[in-house]
């Protein structure tokens, strides 16, 4: 049962991952345009869409509280302070879809809000990865770092690489839903992006590799993970190639497998923990009424639904965004 | 553990939660007339109810927008200011939170989205089917929310183990006889208040003279509801109180204003509690009446607060105040939705002015009743979380600072004052802009009766009050 959750808690934090990044690294990419016909159109490719994508963390959130609340508890009181400047940005860039085609003088408060909002809430996000995999102080099973035990030059730099690795996400999204201009304009952004990506890479990997992290043990003792990198290799080359031949579906897909892979790499050089080093799966584990309970109604029925809606949705709205009906 | 930051935190969590509310339980209430309006549309092809259809949908979108934002900040908050709470009634509370987010977030995520845009890309009989999907998951949303909450009021079905609550019968938590009252209380209340919110939209349209066919259905249906549903939510308001009667003496005892035992109780109608004196200055109150709304007899010993340990007790100030604010709110909607909806049938509502004032100004009535009730409910349960168990002040997240708490207060009430100021403007702007094709004006003469499908020819040319900016 723990480890059915675990596994809905993963593909939940995944699907956030690769559907909240592409429409958060559209509002990032949003910000550095000024052109108003290119930001419609960005904003039609992913405004009915982004509310269904931000509820997979509201999902992983709900999970992690149902079938592991010490967890739940533990890692959310430590990340007071981030989490909270990270709702600012959600709750700041989710209005201004309502608000900003309701107004023209104070338009560009909500365009602010957006862009700065998604960039914040990216931002944070990565910085509490990098907080996790470098190891939070705990002690008694809580958290013992005091109020910035999650700031260090290591997870600042997560928190950069996930904003570059959004952005990515949502410059492929584009390539994908939009024509002439925009697609044109977000072709040109790949290459650019996805060197930074792995330079952020490198240094990461250096990094971790110079402080000796823990995690970085699990590589020699599972030499299976190599797989991942590879997948990721691979899926860089096919990016490369149909960046160059202008073929705008494949983008978006190989930047997914990127993440997938990376996220693979991630969750296995946990196992069996949930915080690294601390609060294994088992330590963690709701009782069993919780996870049977949660088992038989929303793990059986509900989820394999939640798949449903979403497939609708993104099926009714496949295909381009036709300039000429952008109601943004 | 840090008394400030305690305190802070029931502050940030009154505040952030009194903010939400507002929004669903205005949008319930307002999926489930828009879903009535679309099956309307679609079996008559009257063109006003697609008007009308249309024009609540952009107000339901900008309230739509703002409760999810800001209940996202509720499924976090739990985790990072009540840790211990959240650690330990997790098997309980999390799961119950997690049906909430897998029944229904995703139902009202996806097909809002469908709602919004998909109108040319959907047949019609799936665009109502979205509607009324969209409204079913507001409504499963409200329902797990007041399982979770029913079971902090009268904790059932579960046993302690290591310091955690473990649910020991689920089914015990799920028809939890408290549930059965709540949930329709507050379900009713949601409906009540989309109902008193259309019907002074339309009353607000008839008293300017615009919109004249929208603003009668508005105003004919709003009415009808309110005067269906207030007195059914009384009598579920009355089941309510019964049950906080039975589970949590301690509460009803502060809504009362009953500081000592009495027999046969009286009811006091209103008054100014004295918490030092513990006496009530300047009551107004009637003989035997309490005994008669507490156990239905004339004679009943009732129970005042002092019975119970100074620590276990509730502040009494607040319930006693909110639940007769509520109430009075209750009874005054009650008044306008009988009174007004006589008139509409004797079709004499539209030459009575000061009632359409009236109607118009009691849209905040269904918003003061919600918050308050929960006011009463919320307050009236401490000093503990999960009644009788676990105390608020054991709840917290022992580590939290009173800086941090103190940062996270005040960045969360200047986000939410800052788009609540700018959300409640935009819906004011397109209230008065109106439904967008303007259908015929009544004439000037038009008797009340007139049958509405002769107006209901479109015309091409908008409106001359039909503003550009702002």
């Amino acid at each position: 049962m723990a480890i059915f959750w675990v596994c809905v808690l993963a593909v939940s934090i995944l699907f956030y991952v690769l559907l909240d990044g592409f429409d958060l690294g559209v509002g990032i990419l949003f910000g550095f345009t000024r052109n108003e016909q290119r930001r419609r159109e960005m904003l039609a490719a992913v405004a009915p869409l982004w509310d269904g994508n931000e509820t997979w963390l509201i999902v992983a959130g709900v999970v992690l509280w149902g079938a592991f609340p010490v967890v739940y508890a533990t890692l959310f009181s430590a990340f007071y302070l981030p989490l909270l400047v990270m709702l600012a940005g959600l709750i700041l860039r989710g209005v201004a879809f309502e608000f900003r085609n309701k107004t023209e003088h104070m338009r560009w408060i909500w365009d602010l809000s957006f862009a700065a909002g998604s960039f914040v809430a990216a931002f944070v996000q990565g910085l509490m990865v990098g907080a996790l995999v470098e190891g939070l102080p705990i002690s008694d099973g809580q958290y013992a770092g005091g109020e910035f035990g999650w700031l260090s030059p290591f997870s600042l730099l997560c928190g950069v690489g996930l904003c570059l690795g959004y952005t990515l996400l949502g410059v492929c999204w584009l390539v994908r839903k939009c024509a002439d201009e925009v697609r044109d304009a977000a072709y040109r952004l790949i290459p650019p992006l996805s060197i930074g990506l792995l330079l952020f890479l490198i240094v990461v990997f250096a990094y971790a590799l110079g402080e000796n992290l823990r995690i970085m043990s699990r590589w020699l003792e599972r030499p299976y993970l190599l797989v991942f990198p590879a997948i990721g290799i691979v899926a860089a080359i096919v990016l490369a190639a149909s960046v160059r031949r202008r073929r705008d579906e494949p983008p978006y897909y190989m930047v997914v497998l990127i993440f997938a892979a990376a996220f693979g790499t991630l969750a296995i050089s946990f196992w069996p923990y949930m915080i690294p080093f601390t609060i294994t799966i088992e330590d963690a584990a709701a009782p069993h009424s919780s996870l049977a309970f949660m088992f038989w109604g929303e793990g059986l029925f509900v989820f394999p639904l939640m798949l449903v809606y979403t497939a609708i949705s993104y099926a009714v709205f496949r295909g381009k965004v036709r300039p000429a009906s952008v109601n943004y | 553990m840090d008394a400030t930051a305690l305190l802070l935190s029931r502050l940030q969590f009154a505040f952030t939660i009194s903010f939400h509310i507002v929004f669903p339980s205005f949008t319930i209430g307002l999926a489930a007339w828009l879903t009535i309006l679309e099956a309307l549309y679609l079996a008559t092809g009257r063109p006003a109810y697609r008007e009308v259809f249309e024009f609540w949908l952009k107000i339901f979108s900008v309230a739509f927008g703002l409760g999810v934002v800001s209940g996202i900040v509720m499924a976090f908050q739990f985790g990072t200011n009540w840790d211990v709470l959240a650690r330990r009634t997790g098997p309980i509370q999390g799961v119950l939170l997690s049906y909430e987010t897998f029944t229904a977030f995703f139902l009202e995520a996806s097909f809002f989205g469908i709602l919004l845009f998909g109108r040319s890309r959907v047949p019609p009989w799936f665009y109502l089917f979205s509607t009324a999907m969209v409204a079913l998951g507001t409504t499963l949303s409200a329902f797990w929310i007041m399982v979770n909450n029913s079971w902090m009021q009268a904790p059932v079905g579960y046993a302690i183990e290591n310091g955690e609550y473990v649910a020991a019968d689920w089914s015990k938590i799920l028809f939890s006889p408290v549930l059965w009252v709540r949930f329709p209380h507050m379900l009713l209340a949601s409906y009540i208040t989309g109902a008193f919110c259309v019907a002074a939209t339309g009353a607000w349209y008839l008293l300017s003279e615009k919109f004249h066919a929208e603003a009668r259905i508005m105003l004919s249906m709003g009415l009808l509801l309110g005067a269906v549903l207030v007195p059914v939510q009384l009598f579920f308001g009355h089941l309510t109180g019964d049950y906080v009667h039975d589970y949590q003496p301690a509460k009803f005892a502060a809504i009362e204003g009953r500081w000592h035992d009495q027999q046969p109780a009286s009811e006091v109608l209103i008054a100014i509690p004295d918490p030092r004196s513990e006496t009530n200055d300047y009551a107004i109150q009637i003989p035997v009446l309490g005994s008669l709304i507490g156990s239905m007899s004339f004679d009943s010993k009732e129970v005042g607060l002092t019975d119970f340990p100074s620590a276990d007790r509730p502040p009494m100030i607040i319930p006693f105040f909110a639940f007769r604010i509520m109430v009075g709110c209750g009874l005054l909607m009650l008044l306008l939705a009988w009174v007004g909806s006589y008139l509409n049938v004797k079709g004499r509502i539209e030459q009575n002015r000061p009632l359409l004032w009236a109607i118009f100004l009691s849209f905040p009535l269904p918003f003061i009743a919600i918050l308050t009730g929960w006011f009463t409910a919320e307050v009236g349960r401490q000093p503990w979380t999960v009644y009788g168990v676990l105390r608020t002040a054991d709840s917290v997240t022992p580590f939290l600072t009173a800086r941090a708490a103190t940062i996270s207060l005040i960045v969360f009430c200047s986000v939410y004052a800052f788009i609540f100021t700018f959300g409640v403007f935009y819906i004011h702007k397109l209230l008065r802009a109106g439904p967008a094709g303007a259908l015929v004006r009544a004439p000037v003469a038009a008797s009340p009766n007139r049958p509405m499908s002769v107006v209901d020819e479109p015309v091409t040319a908008r409106s001359a009050h039909v503003e550009a900016g702002e």
